[in-house]
């Protein structure tokens, strides 16, 4: 069974920071909201991504994490485990103002496809080209023994060399993200 | 390192075809779809799988103010939980997309929570564990089988209920037309005739466990394509690797299967790209059906409920024909199922089951029926 000294790396994005291996790399303003926070926290990698402008918030907070835990990292046979407790809730309450009224029905396929939680895990797999096992979990608290045992089988199994796992929760401007390697 | 297999036991599936899994075997057998044309809100009469008010009465009720949802999920599950009392190294793992979603229209939402869905229904069969919810589009309820065998087999668990729902929504039916994904009759699966999906509502469970059975699981896997969140990789490379992989796991040639059990949503981009992988992987031979034109797409169900019925088939020896095809609409060779038939070598049969979603999420899995099932 794994256990937290297997854990080859960490990233962790809460309060309008963003922390990898205990090392601060990138605070915003605490006034901002999360959109503004996102953005600068983009701008500062530098990268040529202009997708990253059309995801939803929980995409632009687990694609961030995987980003700064990602750097200089290898990929190859890298799975995905990912797990949050409000699925695409946030999103959801945007689809739904869009059909609530029929007189002002308006849905939206942009905003349609963020309605599912494992987009989050998809953006980030577009990003760095994981063609690799994926899962993505729902719990109310992380479940720790359910995905470190995942996680456990998926490299005993040989399915994964090395796995990207953790928690993304975003949902009305509260949000935490904890990214590990293990 | 090589693990103890897991093997399917029990099975049952709720549908506006049947409440349990031998009323819904026995209306295949006799063609029936159960797909019609329904008001899903704004007085648009669109044609869904969706249950009637007069059939969503007869379902069992877990609590007095149930949704159809939670119904559906009880009437498929009480029979499987009280036959296989959970104890406290019982897992419940618990596949769906949206669960209560359309609790949102009365801005409910904390009702509509995938967690307070999960507990409700643990609660309800008595299960001693935190449910697991595995969330990953159309992919949920065949990734949550895989999920739980992967779960016995690392030693978290000894047995596992897979459950899987989704209904028929307002929010979800809005958000594939926007997407134009909706056909405007029954869908097609692989026809060249095919214009979009029917969107279906239904429940499925299966026990597993490590103790012998009835259906071995051989392999399994669930590659990401990392091409596209809305649409499947043109070359199929996510299906392709999850069935490469899973037939490994299983120690088999792939071509060394009897028949495969595709998405087939009748979706112009979902079954050209299916038609392109099973033809990379040399299955352009294999039998193949999609039973979307019976149940319509039932979202995160769909996997699990094909697989149940794929069972089925396996159980009897008979293979189902796909309701909606008539002539192949793909560019690339199929064997698609079109009369009831029967499996050629029913000792040791074997499935491939497949299932594909948004976010690029594809699962295979490989079954055997072994010499220890009961014959039809």
């Amino acid at each position: 069974m794994l256990e937290k000294i297997n854990i080859q790396k960490t990233c962790i994005i809460e309060g309008h920071q963003i922390v990898v291996d205990d090392k601060l790399v990138w605070s915003g303003a605490e006034v901002l909201p999360f959109s503004d926070f996102a953005k600068e926290a983009f701008l500062q990698l530098k990268i040529d991504y202009p997708k990253f402008y059309k995801m939803d918030a929980l995409s632009k907070l687990a694609f961030l994490a995987a980003e700064y835990i990602l750097q200089g990292e290898d990929t190859d046979e890298l799975a995905l485990v990912l797990a949050n407790k409000s699925a695409s809730l946030d999103t959801d309450i945007k689809h739904q103002k869009s059909i609530q009224d029929a007189d002002h029905f308006y849905p939206r396929p942009a905003t349609f496809v963020y309605t599912l939680a494992n987009i989050c895990a998809g953006e980030i797999g577009i990003r760095h080209g994981l063609q690799t096992e994926n899962a993505f979990f729902v719990a109310e608290e992380f479940p720790k023994e359910t995905i470190y045992s995942y996680v456990d089988y998926l490299l005993k199994s040989g399915k994964a060399k090395r796995v990207l796992c953790g928690w993304v929760e975003y949902f009305q401007e509260e949000y935490r993200a904890l990214l590990y390697i293990f | 390192m090589v693990f103890e297999p897991v093997y399917i036991h029990d099975k049952n599936c709720v549908t506006p075809l049947g409440f349990d899994y031998l009323s819904n075997w026995n209306g295949l057998l006799r063609g029936i779809s159960s797909i019609a044309r329904n008001d899903i809100g704004r007085g648009e009469f669109i044609p869904v799988s969706k249950f009637t008010l007069e059939q969503a009465r007869r379902l069992l009720t877990p609590a007095e103010d149930s949704t159809l949802l939670e119904r559906m999920l009880f009437t498929a599950a009480k029979p499987i939980a009280e036959k296989h009392v959970p104890t406290a190294r019982t897992a419940l793992v618990l596949g769906t997309t949206k669960g209560n979603v359309s609790f949102l229209k009365e801005r409910r939402t904390a009702d509509a929570r995938l967690p307070v869905l999960a507990r409700k229904m643990a609660k309800a069969l008595d299960f001693r564990t935190e449910p697991i919810i595995v969330s990953q589009a159309c992919v949920s309820g065949l990734l949550a089988l895989s999920v739980a065998k992967r779960l016995i087999q690392s030693g978290q668990y000894d047995d596992a209920v897979v459950l899987a729902g989704d209904v028929v929504s307002e929010f979800v039916v809005s958000g594939f037309q926007a997407f134009q994904a909706m056909s405007l009759d029954p869908c097609r699966p692989y026809d060249k005739d095919r214009a979009g999906l029917s969107l279906g509502e239904a429940a499925a469970c299966i026990y597993v466990s490590k103790v012998p059975g009835e259906f071995k699981i051989l392999g399994e896997a669930a590659i990401s394509d990392a091409n596209h969140i809305s649409g499947p990789s043109r070359t199929g490379e996510g299906l392709v690797q999850s069935v490469l992989r899973a037939g490994k796991e299983a120690n088999i040639d792939i071509k060394d299967i009897d028949f495969i059990s595709a998405h087939g949503t009748a979706t112009q981009y979902n079954d050209e790209m299916e038609a392109i992988a099973f033809n990379r992987l040399g299955l352009q031979d294999v039998p193949l059906h999609s039973l979307k034109g019976y149940f319509g797409h039932t979202l995160g169900t769909a996997g699990l409920l094909e697989t149940i019925i794929g069972l089925m088939s396996l159980q009897f020896g008979t293979l189902i024909p796909t309701v909606g095809f008539e002539t192949l609409g793909v560019s690339q060779p199929l064997n698609i199922i079109q009369r009831m038939s029967r499996i050629p070598n029913e000792a040791r049969s074997r499935l491939l089951k497949t299932a594909s979603g948004f976010g690029g999420a594809n699962a295979a899995m490989i079954i055997e029926k072994t010499t220890a099932a009961r014959t039809g």
